[in-house]
């Protein structure tokens, strides 16, 4: 078999006990793969080192142990092929819409005129709908506006991945279900290899082609790999009434409401973290 | 706070002015010196005042009035070593402040970027730093002019040494503490160190180093007139000073406002610059 474009290899987190007994483990034995222009949504409860495991894949953080190989290569650190949409959005409160993406522009290119990063922001700016907030600043958008500019400063280093931490979570549920909207769009018509962290079961419905579901920390595990078998393209007006929609959603609701911190205390025997089972709920049986 | 309006503010500012000269106006017509009969040739010896047992009389505002209008028409006269205007002693003493803050701010602001990227530099100078911040710049003095052996650089090197701490440390923890998603931000671009040193890092802590800037040029005013007192020569400091000798009240006074107003425009030309770099976040 060969390797998936993303191949998550055995990676754990550890930290240092505080009182010099064994090394706390957030989770371990990590093993999952992306394939290119799929879109892979990772649910659990929180403190079972999602964010870490992003944080791990932007390369902004690092594996106590495992490998995280892109492409055929070991990644060694950030890079611009691998965008991410922060859950607070992270812009440069300093720069205006327009100059927070052509901060990100100017970095993909440095060689560029400035006419030409303009052009470039002007696009992007567009495409997610904020040409009459260009010329603002970050304190004076709202949250979904501002998210909008995480996700156009994101998409205009043309990544190969992109990885998204709850990006959504902290906005109200009507822009939260317009951006997710967008989102899907989006990666469909640029064919991007998408990870995104969430704990919303329909964001993840609705987005994913497949769902990692997470056990409670510590030594949180990838229990079980949800297939989305649910036909695209999905849009939040359809997606639940799609046949399939209620059996999928339950049996993550299920996972998370009670097997997530079941399975955390002994996995089943057999349950081998290199061959997770996948299973394929809105199938009928 | 509620806001007052500011005509009503400027109008009691104002009245409140009146009030106060009017005072020390009454005040000085009252206790007029005493005309006790002295021997003549004693009063020619130390002056008509002293010989009555009086002292000087304090100047009334008209008096002072009257002597700030002489310095404002003639500020740049120069009549020898110890009578030059009051805008050429104030021209030396800014140019003192300016020479020895500005050296400061070109070592302190590096050096501070420096300490505050690295938390082991940090916890390494933060002793050192608290223990020469609270030393009062004059208490180099002595140290400057035995080792600079030069009055007028040992009055920059003052300056110097008390305006580097508040821009050091604010420097420091201004750089320290920018938000970790920031620098995420950057390391996911791919930044090189010198373009998210200036385009993140600098931007991010700009209202900090500002802050730091503008207490330290509160204190370089503050300090420069003793300075200048204890080193003589020239500056507002020694014109003070060389009044006091003249028992020359009115001249003093002049210099006490003008020394109070030009603290203020150099505060107010820094908390503009302050505005102009802080964000809302």
């Amino acid at each position: 078999m060969g390797r998936a474009f993303v191949s998550v290899e055995g990676i754990a987190r550890r930290f240092p006990s505080t009182h010099g007994g064994p090394p706390q483990t957030v989770f371990e034995n990590v093993w999952f793969g992306i394939e290119e222009g799929e879109f892979v949504c990772l649910i659990g409860h929180s403190g079972c080192g999602k964010t870490t495991i992003l944080n791990i894949l932007a390369g902004l953080d690092r594996a106590s142990e495992g490998a995280v190989v892109v492409a055929g290569r070991e990644i060694d650190g950030p890079s611009l092929d691998r965008a991410v949409i922060f859950q607070s959005h992270a812009l440069l409160p300093w720069l205006t819409a327009e100059e927070n993406i052509a901060f990100a522009v100017r970095s993909r290119h440095p060689g560029w005129a400035r006419a030409q990063v303009a052009e470039e922001c002007r696009r992007w700016i567009d495409l997610v709908g904020l040409s009459a907030a260009a010329g603002k600043k970050p304190a004076q958008l709202s949250g979904g506006m501002k998210q909008r500019v995480g996700i156009a400063r994101a998409l205009s280093v043309r990544p190969k991945i992109l990885l998204m931490d709850e990006p959504f979570s902290a906005l109200d549920a009507l822009t939260r279900g317009m951006l997710q909207d967008e989102v899907n769009r989006i990666v469909a018509e640029t064919k991007l290899t998408a990870f995104m962290i969430t704990h919303d079961v329909d964001e993840a419905i609705l987005l994913a082609d497949r769902i990692l579901l997470m056990t409670n920390g510590p030594n949180a595990k990838i229990a079980e790999v949800v297939v989305n078998t649910l036909p695209r393209p999905r849009t939040r007006h359809d997606v639940h009434h799609l046949p399939g929609y209620a059996e999928l959603r339950n049996h993550i609701l299920d996972f998370l409401v009670d097997r997530s911190q079941r399975l955390a205390e002994t996995m089943p025997s057999g349950w081998d973290p290199r061959r997770i089972p996948e299973v394929r709920p809105a199938v009928p049986a | 706070m509620r806001a007052a309006r500011p005509l009503a503010s400027l109008t009691l500012s104002a009245l409140l002015l009146a009030l106060f000269i009017g005072i020390w106006q009454l005040s000085s017509l009252t206790s007029g010196a005493g005309d006790a009969v002295v021997d003549p040739e004693y009063a020619a010896l130390v002056g008509a005042a002293a010989a009555s047992g009086g002292q000087t009389p304090f100047p009334s505002p008209l008096q002072v009035g009257a002597r700030i209008l002489e310095h404002l028409t003639d500020p740049f006269y120069v009549r020898g070593t110890n009578d030059q205007g009051i805008g050429v002693q104030l021209a030396y003493s800014l140019g003192r402040v300016l020479t020895g803050y500005g050296i400061a701010a070109l070592v302190a602001i590096p050096l501070g970027f420096v300490i505050g990227m690295s938390p082991l530099l940090y916890g390494a100078l933060n002793p050192f730093i608290q223990v020469l911040r609270p030393i009062s710049p004059l208490a180099w003095m002595p140290l400057a002019l035995y080792t600079i052996k030069d009055s007028a650089v040992s009055s920059i090197f003052v300056i110097f040494i008390c305006s580097i701490w508040p821009m050091l440390i604010n420097t420091a923890f201004g750089v320290a503490s920018v938000r970790r998603e920031w620098l995420n931000v950057a390391r996911t671009l791919e930044c090189s160190t010198w373009r998210t040193a200036f385009r993140v890092i600098l931007p991010a802590a700009a209202p900090t180093i500002m802050t730091g800037l503008r207490i330290s040029i509160g204190i370089a005013w503050l300090v420069i007139v003793a300075a200048e007192m204890l080193v003589g020569g020239t500056g507002i400091g020694y014109f003070v000073w060389n009044q006091w000798n003249n028992l020359s009240l009115a001249d003093i006074l002049t210099a006490i406002l003008v020394i109070g107003i030009v603290g203020m425009v150099l505060d107010q030309l820094l908390a503009m610059a302050t505005r102009a770099v802080s964000y809302q976040e």
